[in-house]
């Protein structure tokens, strides 16, 4: 734990300069989307600021458009309304590198071209590259599947492949997508602890959607209760939780039961609206 | 039963089949209930097989069908991959294409033939065209159909670190096609097997289609047999070539 001993007397992030200024400022935004039974509106009028180096997490019932705002933050769709400011980002490396819900690293690369896949459309130097992946690989513990396929890994590995894939390009915003929505509750604290340590070790700012309030409690600095029918923000919950944070302390804490509760009471009237707008669905 | 048990069983049927059938045969034509002219016993193909490796140059004869299978293969596989490609990237370019695609699909281009002699003459070049022309719309649709199902999720992967167009052709598209594109392949050369041995048949000019046809017109039963059963394992030594070149190309497909 020696990692996060030092990131508790440390406060700033690694990275010097630390401006108020927030990395990027969502304002007013809105996607609809038009569908055979006419417009779906997403999201709408959202106004979410990321500071740097945080671990922010969204939550929100299935539907509600936690998904269509990451994506696009990660410039992968177009807001119908609004705008996302991403002036604090860098402009010379990629600002941000998604970990996507489900199946998402190649089947036909192996474990060390899927890492490097950011890298090679980048043109970097082949040198660096090596030695990137390298060290990439032994973080998120895949240093002997290097020449694996990733049908010869578990559920989880492929997930570490992912991650390692994002973490290649040195993003300075991470988004991901329920990345361990599909993974049984062991191998999801596993990795939930191995990100924890990554986002320490890095200073990254990290957003994560997803629909475990439990999750979101773990990670999050944090946590943006959304609503469904169109997504808007309805809470931002700071948690308040000590780190380093441990799987079955920080549940024991009376904290973490007082959390939990607001954010279930905020979101299980959504989750039920939800419920019976999307019955049709 | 262990599984060790079954293969073996599997192993022991598979071979029996085969084996069953030209016994069944071999003591039929004995007997003389069938025409032995006809139906000469398969035991006694042997003997013609060897005196045609000499008198009738077999191997010859095999490799010009060969290399007419092999020459219209290429010329009809290729450029039914890229369109194949193109049409599973770019939705104009499958609207576009899709009606003729499918129209032509549905014609046994060996009837083609007469169309093609006309075009190209009557040498080698339209034999060429007409197994291009057999095989080329199975590949392609083949290969639209394995980039159409692959998920959208690599598309938005390569996106994501910037990647443009060419990109996600070069590193998606056509990697996760392969699969698609071989079992496309698989079929044309089926497809090229048959179109070749028929041109053969039609304007007979070498190869082992001709040998087939003018054995029969000769009443060389035997020979024509022969050449049956080369065609046969021609088909199948074929499908394993292409088998192994797919296990070097895509080692990441999953056994099945």
């Amino acid at each position: 734990m020696e990692i996060a001993l030092a990131r508790a007397t440390v406060e700033m992030p690694k990275r010097g300069n630390v401006s108020r200024q927030p990395l990027v400022q969502i304002r007013g935004l809105g996607r609809v989307f038009e569908s055979a039974a006419g417009p779906v509106t997403a999201i709408h009028d959202v106004d979410l600021d990321l500071r740097q180096g945080e671990f922010l997490a969204i939550v929100g019932p299935s539907g509600c458009g936690k998904t269509t705002l990451l994506r696009i933050v990660a410039g992968l769709e177009t807001p119908t309304s609004g705008e996302v400011d991403t002036a604090g980002l860098p402009s010379d490396r990629p600002a941000n590198a998604m970990v996507f819900q489900g199946r998402s690293v190649f089947p036909w690369l192996t474990v060390e071209q899927n890492a490097a896949y950011g890298l090679s459309i980048h043109r970097s130097a082949k040198r660096d590259k090596a030695k990137i992946i390298d060290r990439l690989l032994e973080t998120v513990g895949l240093s002997g599947f290097r020449k694996a396929y990733p049908h010869q890994l578990s559920e989880g590995m492929r997930q570490r492949v992912a991650i390692a894939r994002a973490l290649a390009v040195d993003p300075e915003l991470l988004l991901m997508d329920e990345p361990f929505g599909s993974l049984d509750e062991q191998t999801r604290f596993i990795l939930q602890d191995e990100v924890l340590r990554i986002w320490h070790e890095t200073g990254k700012t990290v957003v994560v959607v997803t629909h475990s309030i439990d999750e979101a409690l773990t990670l999050a600095d944090r946590v943006v209760v959304m609503t469904a029918h169109p997504g808007t923000i309805k809470d931002v919950v700071p948690v308040t939780l000590a780190r380093p944070r441990d799987q079955a302390t920080m549940r024991s804490d009376p904290e973490f039961a007082r959390l939990f509760g607001r954010i279930w009471e905020s979101l299980r009237t959504e989750v039920l609206d939800s419920r019976a707008a999307g019955a049709g669905r | 039963m262990s599984l060790r048990g079954r293969r073996a069983l599997e192993l022991a049927l598979t071979i029996a089949s085969p084996i069953l059938l030209l016994l069944l045969w071999e003591a039929i034509s004995r007997s003389g209930r069938i025409d032995r002219l006809f139906w000469p016993p398969p035991s006694s193909l042997w003997d013609t097989a060897k005196s045609m490796f000499t008198d009738d140059d077999l191997l010859g004869e095999t490799w010009i069908t060969v290399e007419r299978i092999l020459f219209g293969f290429a010329m009809g596989a290729i450029p039914g991959v890229i369109i194949g490609l193109l049409m599973g990237i770019s939705w104009p370019v499958r609207a576009f294409l899709m009606p003729i695609a499918t129209a032509i699909y549905a014609i046994p281009k060996i009837a083609l033939l007469p169309l093609v002699l006309i075009a190209f003459g009557t040498g080698e070049m339209a034999r060429w065209v007409i197994v291009a022309l057999s095989i080329f719309f199975v590949v392609a649709l083949s290969t639209m159909g394995g980039v159409l199902s692959l998920d959208d999720i690599f598309t938005d992967v390569a996106r994501n670190f910037g990647g443009g167009r060419w990109t996600l052709f070069r590193t998606v598209a056509l990697p996760g096609a392969t699969p698609a594109i071989f079992t496309g392949l698989r079929l044309a050369l089926g497809f090229a097997l048959i179109v070749v041995v028929g041109t053969e048949f039609v304007r007979p000019n070498g190869g082992i289609g001709s040998l087939i046809w003018e054995s029969y017109s000769i009443l060389s039963i035997k020979k024509m047999y022969v050449g049956l059963v080369v065609t046969g394992v021609l088909g199948w030594v074929l499908v394993l070539v292409l088998d192994l070149i797919e296990r070097l190309l895509v080692p990441w497909r999953q056994a099945r």
